[in-house]
C-alpha cells in the first residue's frame, strides 16, 4: 500500500521512501537519510557533467508532458552572458493529482537539494519555487527547509562552502490552475496576469524576466539526487527492458472509487491492471470499474478494458489510448454519472480559461454548459455532434493547451462512452447501475 | 539593403518579403488579407483572437498567421479546408454570447466581426443556452465599452499600455465572464484614448459623439488632413448629407502612424456652422449690399488701386489661398501677417514623433514660407492707410484702435463677425476646409493634401480662387481653374515646393526642400 498507508511490497521506493517520517522534514533528520551528499558532490562538479549524467538516466520531465530532462536543460547556453533561472513548477493543479504535495510535505529538503542542483547545472544563480496558492502546509515545510538550509550555509552566495551561489525563493500562486503553465507561470512570477505566452520565443531562449529560463516539475526535480549519488545506469534500471524510452520511478496518486487511494511509486513498466486491483485494492465493495483517467483530468478517459491493458509509463498508455501525464489517476466506479463527472471537469475548465483565446475562453463554458443541460435531463441528440465540433476547434488551436484539456474528457467520453450520453439524451434521466453484490 | 529577403508561395502566390514579416503581412503584399482581430500592425502581437488560423505545409498544427515568421520555401495555404473550418469556429465561438444587434449597432457596415462572418462564418449558430449578459459601461472621456459586443482582443488594452502609455485598461475576471476592465478611478480622458473606439474591430467601443448619429453606409468618406493643429494627422471626414459626421484617423506612417488625437477627432463641429456668409457684399452707406462676384472683385480691387494691402491671414487657410494672398501683398507693394493659436501640447509617447501640437493650426509653416510674417500682435506691423484683407481671421482679440488704422478693409471669409458688419468695405465669401481642395505644410515640413468633402453654400467659392480673381484684377493675370494650378505655380515660384505637383504628393505627402535637406543630413 502507498503512502498514508504502509508502502506495498511491489511499490519501488525512491522519492517517497521517507513519506510519513515527520523526523526526514528537518535539515538533522535529511542528513541522517543521506541528505545533500547528491548537492556537495554536484558543486564540485562540471555543469555540463550534471546535465549528461541526467541525459543518460533517461530522466523525463515527471508534469505531464515527458519531455527529456537532460535534453531540456542542454538548451540552456551556459556563458551567455545572461541570468539563467531554474523554476520549480510547484503548482500541482491538475485534478486528481497531488503527488508533488506529498514531496513537499515530508522530504522538503529532497525539493531544495534537486533545485539547488539543477540550478547550478543550467547556469542559474537563481531558483523559484512556485507553490500553489492552496498549499498552505507544503508551502510552511517548504520555507522551513529553505531558512535552515540558508542558515547551515547550503544555499546562498557560498553554497555549502563552494564558492557557487545558488538562491532558492518559494512564490506563493494565487490559486489559477492556469499559473501551472509555464509561460503563464512566468507571466505570474513578474507579477503580471498569469495568461501563457506565444511561443516561440522559447523559456530556453527568453523565459522569466526575459532571460534563458527552464521550468521543471518537483518530482523531476526530486529525483536529480537520486540520480548523482547513484548514477544513471542505476536509474536506466527502473523500467521496462524492452522499452528505452521511460525509465526510472513514477510517483501516482491515486483517488475516487478505489480500496486505498494515495501516493503509489512504481518503477517505469508496472502493469496498470495489478496497480489498480492489487496495489490500490481495487473497486469498493460490490462495484465495478468503469472508467480510468491515468493522468490527470486532462488525459483521455480509459475504459476498463484499455486499463488493464495499460503499461505504466509514457509510451504503454499511449498504446491504450490515453497518456501519463501527471500520473494522477481518477477512478470512477458504476455508481457513478459519468456524464456528470465530465460535465464538472469541463465547468473547471470553463472557470479557469485565461480568457485569452477565443475557442478556450468561450469554448469551455459552452461545453460546460451544454453539458449541464444534458445531466439535468435537456439534452438533444445534437448535443453530442455540436461537442464533438467545439472539441475539434478547442484542440491544437490555442495559445496554450488548457482547451484541449477541457475538450479530451468530452471527446474521449463520448467516443468510449457514448451510450452514458444518449441514455441521458434519451431517458432524460441519471442511468445508474444498481449494486451488484 | 542589408535586409536578408525570404520568398515564400501564399495560395500559389509568390512573396518576397524582409526575414521576420509575419505571415499575415506576407500575405498583404500579395493581395490576400487573412481574417484577423486581435493583430494590428501598431501593436504588440497577442495572438489571441485565433482568427488569422492557416495551413503551412510541413507543420502538425493550423499556424496563427500573425505570430508566425515567413520562413524561405514555407508554403502557405489560407483557404484549405481545416483553416476554414477552425476560423469558422472562432467566428461561431465569437458570436455565441454577441448580443447579434447589428440593426442597432453604431459599427453595423464598418464591423469586423460581421465582415468575416458574412465571408467565411455559418448560416446560424448551434448555441441553445441563453447568452452571457454584461451591462454597457461609460469609460469616460468619449468612450462607451458595450461589453456584450465585445469580442476580447485586447487592442484597446494594448493601445491604452503601449502607445499612450496610460494603462488603465484590463482584462478583467477569466474564462467567458471576462470584459475590458478599467482602473477605478481612472477614465479615458487621455488626449490619444478615443483611438480605441477606432482600432476597437466590433461594436463594443464606441463614441459618445457619434452615437447613433448615422450608419456607416450612409456616409461619405474623403481623405483630408486635420486642420487642428500643425501635426498634419491623416484623416477621413464623413459626411453624410453635406453635414461633417465624424472625423477618423487615416494611417500615414510618415506624419500619425494610424491616430489622431481626439481633440482633432471631435473638432469638427465648426465645418458645420450655419451662419455663414453666402454671398459677396459691398458697402452701400451704412450697410453692406449683395452684389455680383465680378463687381465685388472690382471693387475690392479699386480700393487697393495705389494703395498697400496688408494681408492678414488665418494660418488655417491653404498653401494655394496664402500663396494668392502673398501675391496680392506683393503686388501692391504691401505686407502680410498671421497669428496661431496656441495650446498645451500632447504627445502619444509610444508613438514617433506624434503630438497634438502646440500651434493649434495647421498650415502655420505654410504661411510662414509663403513670406507672411509669424507675429502675436499682426496688425503692428499694418501701416497707416494700409488696405487690411482679413483673410478668414475673426480679429477676435485684435486691438480696435490698430484695425482702425486701415484705410479700408477686405473680408475674405467664410463669415462675417460683428465688427465686419460695419467695418468692412467688401465681403467675398470662401468655401471652408471641408469644402474646398488644398495642401498644408505641417511643422516638419510635409506638404500634404486635403480633399473636398462637402459643397460650400450660396455663392461661395473657393479661397484660392476668390483670392485670385482679386489678384487678376489687380492687373496680375491669375486666372487659375483648378487649386492644382495653382500648386502648380507655386512649385515653379517658390523653391521650397520646386518639383511638387499633385500627383507627387499622392497619399503621404512630401516633405518641403528646407526640410528634405534637414532630413538627408540627419
Amino acid at each position: 500500500m502507498g503512502y498514508p498507508h504502509t508502502p506495498h511490497d511491489r511499490e519501488t521506493l525512491v522519492l517517497s521512501r521517507h513519506f510519513g517520517e515527520a523526523e526526514a522534514r528537518s535539515l538533522e533528520g535529511w542528513k541522517k537519510r543521506g541528505g545533500y551528499s547528491a548537492l556537495e558532490k554536484a558543486l564540485h562538479m562540471d555543469p555540463a557533467e550534471i546535465v549528461n549524467i541526467v541525459k543518460e538516466s533517461g530522466l523525463r520531465g515527471r508534469g505531464g508532458a515527458g519531455f527529456p530532462t537532460g535534453v531540456k536543460w542542454s538548451f540552456m547556453k551556459l556563458g551567455d552572458g545572461k541570468p539563467h533561472y531554474l523554476i520549480c513548477n510547484a503548482d500541482e493543479s491538475e485534478p486528481g493529482t497531488f503527488k508533488d504535495r506529498e514531496i513537499m510535505r515530508w522530504t522538503p529538503h529532497a525539493l531544495v537539494e534537486g533545485c539547488a542542483i539543477a540550478a547550478y547545472a543550467i547556469g542559474a544563480e537563481t531558483c523559484y519555487i512556485y507553490i500553489r496558492g492552496e498549499f498552505t502546509e507544503p508551502l510552511l515545510y517548504m520555507e522551513q527547509a529553505l531558512t535552515e538550509a540558508y542558515a547551515a550555509g547550503l544555499l546562498g552566495t557560498n553554497a555549502m562552502g563552494s564558492g557557487k551561489t545558488v538562491n532558492v525563493y518559494v512564490h506563493k500562486g494565487a490559486g489559477a490552475y492556469i499559473c501551472g503553465e509555464e509561460t503563464a507561470m512566468m507571466n505570474s512570477l513578474e507579477g503580471r496576469r498569469g495568461n501563457p505566452r506565444i511561443k516561440p520565443p522559447f523559456p530556453a531562449v527568453a523565459g522569466v524576466f526575459a532571460q534563458p529560463t527552464t521550468i521543471n516539475n518537483v518530482e523531476t526535480l526530486a529525483a536529480v539526487p537520486h540520480i548523482l549519488n547513484h548514477g544513471a545506469a542505476w536509474y536506466q534500471a527502473f523500467g521496462r527492458a524492452d522499452n528505452p524510452k521511460s525509465k526510472g520511478t513514477k510517483l501516482f496518486s491515486v483517488c475516487g472509487n478505489v480500496q486505498r487511494p494515495g501516493v503509489y511509486e512504481v518503477a517505469m513498466g508496472f502493469p496498470f491492471k495489478d496497480f489498480l486491483y492489487d496495489l490500490c485494492g481495487g473497486p469498493l465493495p460490490g462495484r465495478r470499474f468503469r472508467a480510468i483517467i491515468p493522468g490527470g483530468i486532462s488525459v483521455p478517459i480509459q475504459t476498463v478494458d484499455e486499463a488493464e491493458a495499460s503499461i505504466m509509463d509514457y509510451e504503454g498508455f499511449v498504446e491504450q489510448g490515453t497518456m501519463l501525464g501527471s500520473g494522477g489517476v481518477i477512478v470512477i466506479d458504476d455508481a457513478q454519472n459519468l456524464v456528470k463527472q465530465i460535465a464538472r471537469a469541463t465547468r473547471f475548465f470553463a472557470h479557469e480559461s485565461c480568457a485569452q483565446c477565443t475557442q478556450c475562453r468561450e469554448g469551455t463554458g459552452w461545453t460546460a454548459r451544454i453539458l449541464e443541460r444534458i445531466v439535468a435531463g435537456e439534452g438533444t441528440p445534437e448535443d453530442l455532434e455540436t461537442l464533438l465540433d467545439i472539441g475539434w476547434n478547442m484542440t491544437g488551436t490555442t495559445i496554450c493547451v488548457l482547451s484541449d484539456s477541457c475538450a479530451v474528457p468530452v471527446s474521449s467520453g463520448i467516443h468510449k462512452f457514448r451510450a452514458d450520453f444518449e441514455a441521458l439524451i434519451k431517458h432524460k434521466t441519471v442511468h445508474v447501475i444498481p449494486v451488484v453484490a | 539593403m542589408d535586409e536578408k529577403m525570404v520568398n515564400l508561395t501564399i495560395e500559389g502566390r509568390t512573396a518576397t518579403v524582409p526575414e521576420g514579416t509575419s505571415i499575415l503581412e506576407a500575405a498583404k503584399t500579395v493581395g490576400i488579407l487573412i481574417p484577423h482581430y486581435c493583430y494590428h500592425p501598431s501593436l504588440s502581437i497577442a495572438g489571441n483572437c485565433r482568427m488569422c488560423q492557416v495551413q503551412v505545409e510541413k507543420q502538425r498544427k493550423l499556424m496563427p498567421a500573425c505570430a508566425t515568421a515567413v520562413a524561405d520555401g514555407q508554403v502557405v495555404h489560407v483557404y484549405a479546408e481545416d483553416a476554414l473550418r477552425a476560423r469558422q469556429g472562432v467566428l461561431e465561438h465569437l458570436l455565441i454570447n454577441h448580443p447579434l444587434d447589428c440593426p442597432i449597432c453604431d459599427k453595423s457596415g464598418e464591423c469586423e466581426l460581421q465582415d468575416y462572418t458574412y465571408q467565411e462564418g455559418r448560416a446560424e449558430g448551434r448555441l441553445r443556452e441563453p447568452k452571457r449578459f454584461n451591462p454597457t459601461e461609460d469609460f469616460g472621456g468619449d468612450v462607451l465599452y458595450v461589453t456584450n459586443r465585445c469580442i476580447l482582443c485586447t487592442r484597446c488594452v494594448r493601445f491604452m499600455a503601449e502607445k499612450a502609455q496610460d494603462p488603465v485598461l484590463n482584462i478583467s475576471e477569466r474564462g467567458d465572464r471576462a470584459v475590458i476592465g478599467k482602473v477605478p478611478g481612472h477614465d479615458l480622458t487621455d488626449p490619444w484614448a478615443g483611438n480605441v473606439i477606432y482600432l476597437c474591430p466590433v461594436g463594443a467601443l464606441l463614441s459618445k459623439d457619434a452615437l447613433n448619429k448615422v450608419r456607416s453606409w450612409e456616409m461619405d468618406r474623403t481623405p483630408s488632413i486635420c486642420p487642428g493643429c500643425s501635426q498634419g494627422c491623416n484623416i477621413v471626414l464623413e459626411t453624410r448629407d453635406n453635414t461633417v459626421v465624424r472625423l477618423q484617423p487615416r494611417p500615414n506612417h510618415d506624419v500619425n502612424e494610424f491616430f489622431m488625437c481626439d481633440e482633432g477627432r471631435l473638432g469638427y463641429r465648426w465645418m458645420n456652422r450655419q451662419d455663414r456668409v453666402e454671398y459677396p457684399m459691398v458697402r452701400r452707406g451704412d450697410g453692406l449690399a449683395t452684389a455680383e462676384w465680378e463687381a465685388a472683385t472690382a471693387e475690392a480691387a479699386s480700393l487697393l488701386s495705389g494703395r498697400r494691402a496688408f494681408v492678414l491671414a488665418s494660418p488655417n487657410l491653404s498653401n494655394e489661398a496664402l500663396f494668392m494672398l502673398s501675391r496680392i501683398a506683393k503686388k501692391t507693394g504691401g505686407a502680410g501677417a498671421f497669428r496661431v493659436r496656441q495650446g498645451p501640447e500632447a504627445p502619444l509617447p509610444g508613438a514617433h514623433d506624434l503630438a497634438l501640437r502646440v500651434d493649434r493650426a495647421a498650415n502655420g509653416d505654410g504661411a510662414a514660407l509663403m513670406g507672411l510674417a509669424r507675429d502675436d500682435a499682426p496688425l503692428a506691423r499694418m501701416q497707416d492707410g494700409d488696405v487690411l484683407i482679413v483673410a478668414d481671421e475673426d480679429l477676435a482679440g485684435v486691438d480696435a484702435a490698430d484695425a482702425a488704422r486701415a484705410g479700408a478693409i477686405i473680408v475674405i471669409g467664410t463669415t462675417l463677425p460683428a465688427w465686419a458688419r460695419h467695418a468692412a468695405a467688401v465681403v467675398l465669401p470662401i468655401t471652408n476646409f471641408a469644402e474646398e481642395e488644398g495642401t498644408f505644410t505641417n511643422l516638419r515640413g510635409r506638404v500634404q493634401r486635403f480633399r473636398q468633402a462637402k459643397s460650400g453654400p450660396g455663392f461661395t467659392r473657393s479661397s484660392w480662387l476668390a483670392a485670385a480673381d482679386l489678384l487678376t484684377a489687380l492687373g496680375e493675370p491669375a486666372e487659375y481653374l483648378r487649386a492644382q494650378d495653382v500648386f502648380d505655380a507655386l512649385a515653379t515660384a517658390n523653391p521650397e515646393f520646386a518639383g511638387m505637383s499633385y500627383a507627387t504628393l499622392g497619399l503621404r505627402g512630401a516633405l518641403v526642400a528646407s526640410a528634405a535637406s534637414a532630413g538627408a543630413v540627419a
